[in-house]
């Protein structure tokens, strides 16, 4: 049995926490996820779905509630040690790309790796390398403003594997793109985990793109409601 | 932190938006260049004030007539007449009580200017009647012949002592100008005088100008100060200079010559005398204008100060701009202080290439100025790039780059990633 790489259990998040205009976003969840897992958390818009991407990527605290990740616990960490979790356990790919306007490909992808402290000519050599696995060889050197909306997605998800991190978290990636190029966005991550065994998060709100995971947790109004390997069904 | 990946960032930026770019450096430009400028021909002046003081000896000693201070300045409007100014024979007399101290005293009738004619040609002399100490007192250097003899200075006799540039415009060369005539002719008349000697011209500077050089340049020509003073407005001086011979301390001598001719002004009732050491008043001199080109420094460093909040306002507005490139970074791992950092560094290249572009700027337009004075003036006043004022312009520069981009950085760095990544 392959280890807990995600370990969520009582999330509650609140904004506006002792105002009249408190909100409760997250009320209580409890999520586990095996290395390896490739699962997609779906939900209708408002139901705290990006709430809870934004805990399991580390970009924000919980309210209140435990979080190990990689059996590390993570809720109650400093700006700095959140950055340097993110920067070394996730990798992260967005709807909208979010590529370094003024920066080609190669920087872009080794951006990650600047952070984490390798040395110019290993950064240079991992971002081609990956830039190439991406299919993205022969356009390394373009900015992004050069590349189609599937290209720029392809450099997206070399960077989130700069620093192989164990887990890939994409937020609607195919959102922006037409449905032909979603799907080969769709067929690299499928690739991304078979080859490399990546744990990938699945943020999306397309039951089509939810189907091909191994897993669907759905959240409805800051609850789980349905997750084949939810603590009432699989083991606690 | 990433300093090569920052500044190859940091240009990067700066050359995708180049007008704004040099907008934004135009304030720093001006600000250091100005700075440069007026600093740069503050010491140059000072330079050559200094070195043309220096060489009339700073053991001399300058004895002025001036008015009583408890008067208010410009409160008497009486012209000044004899009875105010210090007569030959006030002093020789204190020449003589003081000949164990003093070397030598110098005075000087300045007469007209006018043009000196011999062999069909001329030169542009200005007449000065002088004394026989004159010439050691300030050091004029006889080439050929001799300077005025006592002799020359009681009997009155037509004779000068002329420049050798004079000599180069006026003779043929080889030929001896010694003992020839010469006609000046002047507002107040023609006159012949014979030549007696030579001195050599030196343009108020070290160097002398150059191009200078074989121009028909206005030059002194020496003659008995009686001859001056028979068309002059007052028969008496209002300044002398002496030189010294074993005084310690310059300024303290003065202090005992001031008392002296103080006591001979005890009943006048508007003016007195005053004496100071050349020293001190080159030190006082530069004192000044010292002050001077630091108040002018003080006040074109406002324009830096303009400068600087243009950066921050520029980076203020592309912290906003790149908002989510700022989310992004954080998302990816950026610590808050590396953001900081690339902000920071960004400011201060600007101000980096603002601050060179304005040190070229600022030193080209002191050359400008310099150059202007000195054809004004005619003086050669030699403009030295010095280093510690590029340097600290440089490093000042890159101080206010960090100054002005700390608020802005600091603002990026801070920056919520959730929010960041979501600013459209």
């Amino acid at each position: 049995m392959s280890r807990e790489i995600i370990r969520m259990s009582g999330i509650v998040k609140n904004y506006f926490i002792g105002t009249p205009n408190e909100l409760h976003i997250l009320k209580g969840i409890s999520l586990k996820v095996r290395e390896g897992e490739f699962l997609s958390i779906v939900g209708a818009s408002g139901s705290g779905k990006s709430t809870l991407m934004n805990m399991i990527g580390v970009l924000d605290r919980p309210t209140s509630g435990e979080y190990l990740l990689d059996g590390v616990p993570v809720s109650f960490m400093s700006d700095n040690e959140m950055s340097d979790v993110r920067n070394r356990k996730i990798g992260f790919v967005f709807q909208t790309f979010n590529l370094i306007p003024r920066s080609n490909a190669l920087k872009n992808v080794e951006l990650p790796m600047l952070y984490a402290g390798v040395d110019s000519r290993e950064r240079t050599r991992r971002a081609a390398e990956l830039l190439k696995a991406v299919g993205m060889g022969d356009r390394m050197r373009h900015r992004p403003n050069e590349l189609s909306g599937g290209q720029k997605q392809r450099v997206a998800i070399a960077r989130a594997l700069a620093n192989d991190p164990p887990i890939l978290l994409a937020d609607e990636p195919t959102g922006s793109l037409d449905s032909a190029t979603g799907r080969m966005v769709m067929d690299l991550f499928h690739q991304v985990h078979r080859r490399e065994g990546k744990t990938i998060v699945l943020i999306t709100h397309n039951p089509a793109l939810a189907a091909e995971t191994d897993r669907i947790v759905t959240l409805r109004d800051g609850v789980i409601v349905s997750d084949p390997a939810g603590p009432g069904k699989g083991a606690a | 932190m990433f300093l090569r990946e920052n500044i190859l960032l940091a240009i990067d930026g700066l050359k995708s938006n180049k007008m704004r770019s040099f907008l934004t450096m135009l304030g720093i430009i001006i600000g250091i260049g100005a700075v440069i400028a007026i600093v740069s021909i503050g010491d140059a002046v000072t330079t050559s004030l200094n070195d043309t003081l220096s060489r009339l000896g700073t053991s001399n000693i300058y004895v002025f007539v001036s008015q009583k201070e408890e008067n208010g300045i410009g409160s008497s409007s009486g012209k000044i007449d004899d009875s105010d100014l210090i007569s030959e024979e006030q002093i020789e007399s204190f020449a003589s009580k003081y000949s164990g101290e003093i070397g030598a005293v110098s005075y000087l009738e300045t007469g007209e200017s006018g043009e000196a004619r011999k062999n069909h040609r001329s030169a542009k002399i200005t007449v000065k009647g002088t004394n026989a100490g004159y010439g050691s007192v300030n050091n004029v250097k006889i080439t050929r012949g001799r300077f005025l003899k006592e002799r020359d200075i009681r009997n009155r006799r037509k004779v000068a002592v002329v420049s050798d540039r004079l000599v180069s415009n006026l003779f043929r060369t080889g030929e001896n100008p010694i003992g020839q005539e010469v006609s000046v002719d002047t507002d107040k008349g023609s006159e012949d005088y014979t030549i007696v000697g030579v001195y050599q011209f030196e343009s108020v500077s070290i160097q002398g100008i150059e191009s200078d050089k074989g121009k028909d340049t206005r030059t002194s020509l020496y003659l008995p100060v009686g001859l001056v003073k028979e068309t002059a407005e007052n028969q008496n001086y209002s300044q002398f200079v002496l030189s010294t011979k074993g005084v310690q301390d310059a300024q303290a001598f003065a202090d005992k010559v001031e008392s002296y001719f103080r006591k001979l002004y005890a009943s006048n009732g508007n003016y007195t005398c005053r004496a100071r050491s050349m020293e001190s008043a080159i030190s006082e001199w530069t004192r000044q204008l010292g002050v001077v080109s630091t108040a002018i420094a003080a006040i074109a460093a406002i324009a830096l100060l303009v400068g600087g909040i243009g950066v921050m306002n520029i980076m203020l507005v592309s912290v906003t701009e790149r908002t989510r490139e700022i989310g992004t970074r954080k998302a990816l791992g950026a610590r808050n202080s590396y953001i900081r950092m690339q902000f920071i560094v960004e400011a201060v290249i600007i101000c980096l290439i603002g601050g060179v572009l304005g040190i070229i700027a600022g030193l080209l337009m002191a050359w400008g100025g310099v150059t202007i004075m000195e054809h004004q003036m005619s003086v050669s006043i030699p403009l030295v790039i010095s280093a510690p004022v590029v340097l600290g312009s440089v490093g000042f520069s890159m101080l206010i780059g960090i100054f002005f981009g700390y608020y802005p950085a600091r603002k990026a760095s801070r920056l919520n990633p959730i929010d960041a990544l979501r600013y459209e």
